[in-house]
């Protein structure tokens, strides 16, 4: 019945089928949709928050998924700015998954500031001196220029690039996209660092505080650089996902290939500066402060145990980055997933520990542990994103040319 | 260029005589009633509930009869930072809805600024930030009984201890017409956890001005600061002869003495 | 964010974070501009029927 509408040469399943599928993620989404207006109609009492978690799984999920979205301008910046041509059929869905994340991260915002209706403050009243700012003004700035990048796409679906002038707008437009993705990589840089930047200044709670160069914190450069490094490992991780649910080969796995390499260099260089600075900040930094790092993994060991700090570093730094260094294992599928799961679990990981440890640990002495257990509002919105992008993939998939190489990979018998 | 901060200001602060104090909590009342602080129903959850002034009670954790206790009041700290004005929340707030008044040392909340995001109470390391999670109830009749000088706040924002900052604004339209606008005398400005504290613990005034007995409190050698290491720079001093409260003021490593370890601040 | 709102300062911090996204903002801006600006005129021309680049 839509057949007219979905790209040439290339096979999809029946409409029934896949308004079958929206509509079982819809209702996810519908799900959020009333945590989310309970939220905005009475209030943040609907969560679990309180005093001490003032920061809680909201503002891990914004971190995490800008973190994993950081794919988008890596991609972009390897593509369109040192001019990789290979990943250019990698780059649209690379975007795609930007504009989910960084959607998500927005919307996650509107829903965890107090006084939804004030958002714009953060604007108008701008203190340059605050990390937030400087993540409200670059993640808004960005997610223009990925919604900029995501419209030629949206422009080459086969109905609408017959009219003439958004043929010639998509075309313009990829003429100039080196300049939106050099923009973009700029603003990335920025707003991904500002975001290690928002914990790594809190010089009142020593657990995410860091010294650093000026007024940037060393996480901020850890960030930004974890960022780079994970973020293409998930858009591989989304890209293998998608091929097994369409049962296709959709990238070849030269391109794959290359992506996994470099991020490979990167997820190695990161986490050797990701030790370091976790060996300055327990034998410097904590002391100074009056702390032995232990004491910020005591208590609730499966809660705040040391294990996170393992987990991250080794299971799922080191490991990843051995995996996707080496040609020979990096080409193994099995050991391919491996990493990119583990990747994206080290970053995700990285942001949960800077969120929730500072928050739930003591610094006064004769101040206690804090356990937090996210209420079923902050579950549904932070699960309400998810599916809203996995609905948003799927129509992309569906109607516009995404894969470049997947007609040629999939050859339609006609 | 001549920043208004770079002239000598009043800094006001706080001197708690840890040894005085019974923890009665006259201090906490006073604070709600004359703030306009708002209440739920069920006070029971502490981790949500609003206490601009919270007194702790800190154990020395031995077995009878070795044990000992001592309460602590807690208002907010008015961090100066590590230069003058670079308190831990007010650098972080991303709509200038917390401030540092140069003039006073006073951090400010301006309740009609604040959109919640609450990265304040994250930097905060003393709780002493607190948010509004649900709208301002009073009982039938009670809103009577509110202060008229102090807004009440609405949900979703923060707020915390102001130094009772509207009795400052009472005060200096009380000299305004005299020969020096900025005299004021120290019974002229005292906040209500001041005049409340039954024990007379809590000492209030000028930190700057040598008549002011908080001058002279300050320097004593038992007094000490709240998380001093961190260079939070508070403006609230405690005292206690008795080794272990001082020790309890802040985190040591093993062999380090108390008091022993001072982070060093701009001006101070 | 303009410096007529009460909280702005003429200092080095207010001066390089707005402009850089004074700059990005302009980048942005005149990028899509020319794209549509380009598109109209492309089109008014007899460019881009139906034919695939």
């Amino acid at each position: 019945m839509d057949s007219a509408l979905i790209p040439k040469g290339v096979e999809r399943c029946s409409l029934k089928r896949f308004l079958l599928g929206q509509a079982i993620v819809g209702a996810v989404v519908l799900w959020g949709v009333y945590a989310m207006i309970l939220c905005w109609m009475k209030g943040l009492n609907q969560t679990n928050m309180n005093d001490s978690f003032g920061f809680a799984l909201w503002i891990w999920a914004d971190l995490a998924v800008i973190a994993v979205g950081g794919g988008a301008f890596f991609t972009g910046l390897l593509r369109y700015v040192i001019g990789l041509k290979d990943l250019k059929n990698i780059i649209n869905y690379a975007v795609l998954i930007g504009v989910c994340c960084y959607g998500s991260a927005l919307l996650i915002l509107a829903i965890d500031i107090g006084q939804p209706l004030r958002g714009w403050f953060i604007f108008w009243h701008a203190n340059v001196h605050s990390m937030l700012t400087e993540v409200a003004f670059c993640l808004s700035l960005y997610m223009a220029v990925l919604i900029i990048e995501y419209i030629p796409l949206l422009l080459e679906n086969r109905q609408v690039d017959k009219i003439p002038f958004f043929h010639n707008l998509s075309h313009n437009m990829h003429v100039v996209m080196a300049v939106f993705a050099a923009t973009g990589a700029f603003l990335s840089c920025f707003h991904q660092g500002s975001l290690g930047g928002v914990s790594g200044v809190l010089f009142g709670r020593p657990f995410a505080f860091r010294e650093g160069i000026f007024i940037w914190p060393w996480t901020f450069f850890l960030f930004t650089w974890s960022a780079a490094a994970c973020g293409p490992c998930f858009t591989i991780l989304v890209t293998k996902i998608t091929e097994k649910i369409t049962n296709k080969k959709l990238v070849k796995d030269n391109v794959i290939d290359l992506l996994a390499k470099i991020s490979g260099w990167m997820i190695c260089s990161y986490i050797i500066a990701k030790t370091i600075d976790t060996l300055y900040w327990a034998f410097v930094t904590a002391p100074h402060a009056g702390f032995n790092v232990m004491d910020f993994y005591d208590d609730n060991f499966w809660a705040h145990g040391i294990w996170i700090l393992i987990m991250e570093i080794v299971i799922c730094g080191y490991i990843p980055a051995i995996i996707l260094l080496r040609e020979k294992t990096r080409q193994n599928q099995k050991l391919l997933w491996t990493a990119a799961i583990l990747a994206t679990i080290g970053i995700c990981l990285n942001r949960w520990v800077l969120v929730m440890q500072p928050m739930s640990m003591p610094v006064m002495t004769f101040d206690e542990w804090v356990l937090y257990l996210p209420s079923w509002q902050e579950i549904a919105t932070t699960i309400l994103p998810i599916a809203g992008g996995i609905m948003v993939i799927a129509f992309s998939y569906r109607y516009l040319p995404i894969f470049p190489q997947e007609q040629e990979l999939n050859p339609v018998e006609d | 260029m001549k920043k208004e901060h770079d002239k000598v200001n009043k800094k006001y602060g706080m001197v708690v005589d840890l040894d005085k104090c019974t923890g009665c909590g006259s201090c906490m009342v006073a604070c709600m009633s004359e703030n306009n602080v708002p209440f739920k129903e069920d006070e029971s959850n502490k981790l949500d509930s609003i206490t601009w002034m919270r007194v702790y009670k800190v154990s020395n954790k031995k077995p009878y009869p070795n044990n000992e206790v001592f309460y602590i009041p807690r208002p907010c700290q008015h961090c100066g930072g590590q230069h003058e004005g670079h308190s831990p929340c007010v650098s972080v707030c991303p709509a200038t809805a917390t401030d540092y008044d140069y003039t006073t040392g006073i951090v400010s909340q301006v309740y009609t600024r604040c959109f919640g995001c609450r990265y304040c109470m994250a930097a905060c390391p003393y709780h002493a930030r607190y948010f509004n999670w649900w709208d301002p109830v009073w009982p039938d009749g009670m809103e009577k009984y509110l202060s008229p000088n102090v807004s009440p706040r609405m949900r979703g924002i923060v707020e915390k201890c102001s130094f009772c900052f509207h009795r400052y604004q009472v005060a200096m339209e009380e000299v305004y017409g005299s020969d020096d606008k900025e005299a004021l005398e120290e019974g002229d400005y005292q906040t209500a956890c001041t005049q409340a504290c039954p024990a007379g613990a809590i000492t209030f005034g000028d930190l700057n001005d040598e008549t002011h007995a908080v001058h002279k409190l300050k320097d004593d050698k038992n007094a000490f600061r709240l998380l001093e290491r961190l260079g939070t720079n508070t403006k609230i001093y405690y005292i206690s002869e008795r080794e272990w409260v001082r020790r309890a003021g802040d985190n040591y490593n093993p062999g380090e003495k108390t008091g022993s370890v001072k982070y060093k601040t701009e001006g101070h | 964010m303009f410096p007529f709102s009460f909280e702005w300062i003429w200092d080095v911090g207010h001066v390089v974070f707005h402009g850089g996204m004074w700059y990005a903002l302009s980048i942005i801006g005149a990028g899509m501009t020319y794209c549509v600006l380009k598109a109209a005129i492309d089109t008014k021309n007899g460019k881009g029927g139906g034919d695939h680049h």
